[in-house]
């Protein structure tokens, strides 16, 4: 096992209910969650492999594939939505040229939505890594994109 | 340490703020101000070596978000002057320009705030956005430094707890009771209700059970698309939540607290955690609180983008480590929660209403609001209205207030066709219903909710059943899929609003929409479920012309939905400069420099991408 997953794990008291935490730990960690870890994890907290599957599937937050290095997330709350979020993705896809939940083959973008990020007032936003970007237009993403 | 000498040096510190010679510079960096820039505006102010001498206090969010980035002045003997719209390279000359010349950039100016005046500046709280509004719980916010306890405890924080710690917890309940105070999470349960059942079961279940007795949880999982009020409360003053927790557990008898915070709101995490540690470092948490018997401890539980998990079983479910999905009520967590224990789950602003309920008393709370819905509540105001931001106002008032006073009407003076409440369990009100009063009662039976508190304004060119369509799509990713009537009611329920959104539906489809909705309602589980179809059933009620429209005349006069709509130029408006044909995905704008452009239309995806790059207005939707 990878020390820093080991030294996660130790910082977790043997609980099902640090599950959830685990995850979201090992996820900051590879940007992903890895099958191995997920073994691992099951093991410390001497709970089923399908346990920590189900529990992980079943949180949007989680991925099972490694991501860009670049994360993006468009917000598709009411507010955006109103605003055009909608299309603001599809635009999106179609120049990094890849689905929701997908990651350009050169490595650099992941493309993904969220419920809301809670920026209603300044929509639509969205997220790059961990910048929020407000009052989103084509113009800026494409700045957004070339930048690069 | 006793409450008193923990006060008296927080109103040490809290005055040695407002009396200071040197100058306080505040800037609202809470999400929404960092979103509009507000960490630049905060490093370029920093950078300028002229006002070197002034301290720098980052708040959260003063309100208004159509002003981010907010600075605040504090010049010695004078009110605060506060500044919006602040960009990165103007933030320096303003501060610099009134700290060492005394002149004032009128055209940033806000409002100034304070007993005395200055010259030419009016107040912030007579704006029209701001006077009706009746700030209780948003009191601090804007005005203090989230990180620092003692700024909270001189404003009065923890008086409550104090108070609380002084009475027998059954005194506590009555005070609760007499204030009439409903939760705040959307439901509009009595509070005082929840709280006796879990303190009588706790007090049952001390023989039954070791461990703790009880527990708190704050469910902060704000997941309600188009709402942020929880989020701007937690980043902008997380103490008064806190306190409100600690006035339950010492109630109920509990020993632990959870607050459970969605993951989408990273800043509001860490200021919850910092909180918790300042809260420690004073004895407000942990052994013998205050030195008295009652111990207590809260921790932070981060959600992992789950909606379900808003609903209070499932909510628990995931606090446990597992799947978010809920189970039937009863038994209710205030009889059977947590790990099995009595728990109270409470929303974000019902504990800070606690807390001040508490100190003021419940005739205070009753002062504004309704018979059967008093105090105050935070609203999010957002989608396409003028003033977008987050206010907080008297129960009891119209929605055309809110709309109109505070919020400026629609954006662009567009028409106002519609506004949302409650989010995906909510509905959308009408016109018609501008003056409806705004209490949980009223909301119900117009066929909305009063849910968390997201209000989304839709104007003219808001497309009604495309809205109902979202927020299907919404509900069916995020029913977790326990309840038959929940997963694939909801999945029928979007086929069909797809169908009439892509031109394919027809009048059989409104009664199908209307049956199944009302199955959906009557055979799910929980909240989700039961209440999944209500932006259908509510946009049938309000907008049924717009149906009938789509499935009659194949017209969405919302302009929104793809398959109804063409894109054209306007000949007498376009200069011929290119800059769409070079923008277009498709490569469907055909023409020459300096002649009118042309879309072929069989190639147009409608991704309305030449429409945002044209500066001449030249391109029309019809």
């Amino acid at each position: 096992m990878p020390n820093e997953l080991k030294e996660i794990l130790s910082r977790h008291a043997e609980e099902r209910s640090e599950l959830i935490s685990i995850l979201q730990k090992i996820q900051d960690l590879y940007g992903y969650l890895p099958l191995e870890a997920m073994r691992e994890i099951a093991e410390y907290l001497k709970i089923p492999d399908s346990a920590v599957f189900a529990t992980a599937t079943f949180y949007s937050q989680f991925r099972f594939t490694p991501r860009g290095e670049k994360l993006i997330r468009v917000c598709l709350g009411t507010a955006c939505h109103v605003r055009g979020a909608a299309r603001f993705l599809d635009n999106l896809k179609k120049q990094l040229g890849i689905e929701e939940g997908e990651t350009t083959p050169d490595g650099k973008y992941t493309l993904e939505s969220v419920a809301c990020i809670g920026c209603c007032a300044l929509s639509p936003c969205l997220t790059m890594n961990e910048e929020v970007v407000a009052n989103v237009t084509s113009p800026k993403i494409r700045k957004l994109i070339l930048k690069k | 340490m006793n409450f008193e000498t923990i006060k008296e040096k927080a109103e040490k510190e809290w005055l040695s703020l407002s009396d200071n010679r040197e100058p306080v510079i505040y800037i609202g960096t809470a999400t929404c101000g960092r979103s509009a820039g507000a960490l630049a505006v905060m490093e370029a102010i920093k950078k300028e070596e002229k006002i070197k001498n002034s301290r720098i206090i980052e708040t959260g969010c003063l309100g208004p978000c159509f002003a981010e980035p907010v600075v605040m002045i504090k010049k010695y003997a004078r009110p605060l002057l506060v500044f919006g719209k602040v960009k990165p390279g103007i933030a320096a000359r303003l501060v610099v320009d009134y700290l060492r010349e005394d002149t004032i950039d009128y055209e940033y100016v806000l409002g100034s705030v304070g007993s005395t005046k200055i010259d030419g500046v009016g107040e912030l709280f007579d704006l029209p956005v701001m006077k009706p509004q009746v700030r209780r719980i948003l009191r601090n916010c804007g005005f203090i430094d989230p990180g620092n306890i003692n700024h909270f405890i001189a404003l009065g924080g923890y008086s409550g707890l104090q108070r609380a710690l002084a009475l027998h917890p059954d005194e506590v309940i009555e005070i609760v009771r007499d204030s009439g105070l409903r939760g705040r999470g959307g439901a509009g349960f009595p509070t005082w209700k929840k709280w006796k059942t879990a303190r009588d079961a706790a007090n049952g279940s001390d023989l039954r059970h070791p461990g703790s007795r009880a527990f708190i949880i704050c469910n902060a999982d704000e997941g309600d698309p188009g709402a942020f009020m929880n989020r701007a409360l937690l980043e902008g003053d997380p103490h008064s939540v806190l306190e409100g927790m600690l006035i339950a557990g010492y109630t109920i008898g509990a020993d632990r607290g959870y607050i459970y915070c969605r993951a989408e709101y990273p800043l509001a995490l860490s200021r919850l955690e910092t909180a918790l540690n300042r809260m420690r470092d004073l004895n407000l948490l942990g052994e013998h609180i205050l030195g008295t018997d009652f111990s207590f401890d809260i921790r932070v539980k981060e959600g992992a983008g789950a909606f379900v998990c808003g609903e209070e079983t499932a909510l628990i479910a995931s606090i446990e480590g597992r799947r978010g999905t809920p189970r039937p009520r009863p038994p209710y967590p205030a009889q059977v929660g947590l790990w099995d224990k009595p728990t109270v789950i409470n929303n974000v602003e019902t504990f800070a209403n606690v807390a001040l309920i508490v100190n003021n008393g419940s005739d205070w709370f009753a002062e504004h609001g309704t018979e059967n819905s008093p105090g105050t509540k935070t609203f999010s105001l957002a989608g396409k209205i003028k003033f977008p931001g987050l206010i907080e106002v008297p129960l009891g008032i119209t929605l055309k207030e809110i709309i109109y006073d505070i919020g400026g009407g629609p954006a662009d003076d567009k028409n106002f066709k519609a506004v949302q409440t409650g989010g995906p369990s909510g509905g959308c009100l009408s016109s018609e219903m501008l003056n409806l009063p705004i209490d949980y009662d009223s909301l119900e039976q117009a066929g909305a909710i009063m849910g968390s508190g997201g209000l989304v304004v839709m104007d003219e060119d808001t497309c009604m059943v495309d809205v109902a369509r979202y927020f299907l799509e919404f509900t069916q990713i995020e029913s977790c899929g326990k309840c038959v009537p929940c997963r694939l009611g909801t999945k029928a329920m979007l086929d069909i609003l797809s169908k009439i959104t892509e031109g394919t539906g027809n009048e059989e489809d409104l009664t199908f929409l209307r049956e199944t909705g009302i199955a959906v309602q009557n055979g799910s589980l929980c909240g989700l479920g039961k209440t999944a179809p209500n932006p259908v059933l509510s946009t049938i009620r309000y907008f049924e012309n717009e149906y009938i429209e789509h499935v009659k005349e194949n017209k969405c006069s919302g302009k929104t939905c793809k398959s109804m709509i063409t894109y054209y130029i306007l000949e007498d408006d376009c200069t011929g400069c290119t800059v769409c044909m070079k923008m277009c995905p498709q490569k469907a704008i055909i023409g020459a420099s300096k002649e009118v452009h042309r879309i072929i239309q069989e190639e147009c995806i409608r991704c309305n991408i030449c429409i945002e790059y044209c500066k001449n207005d030249a391109i029309e939707v019809t």
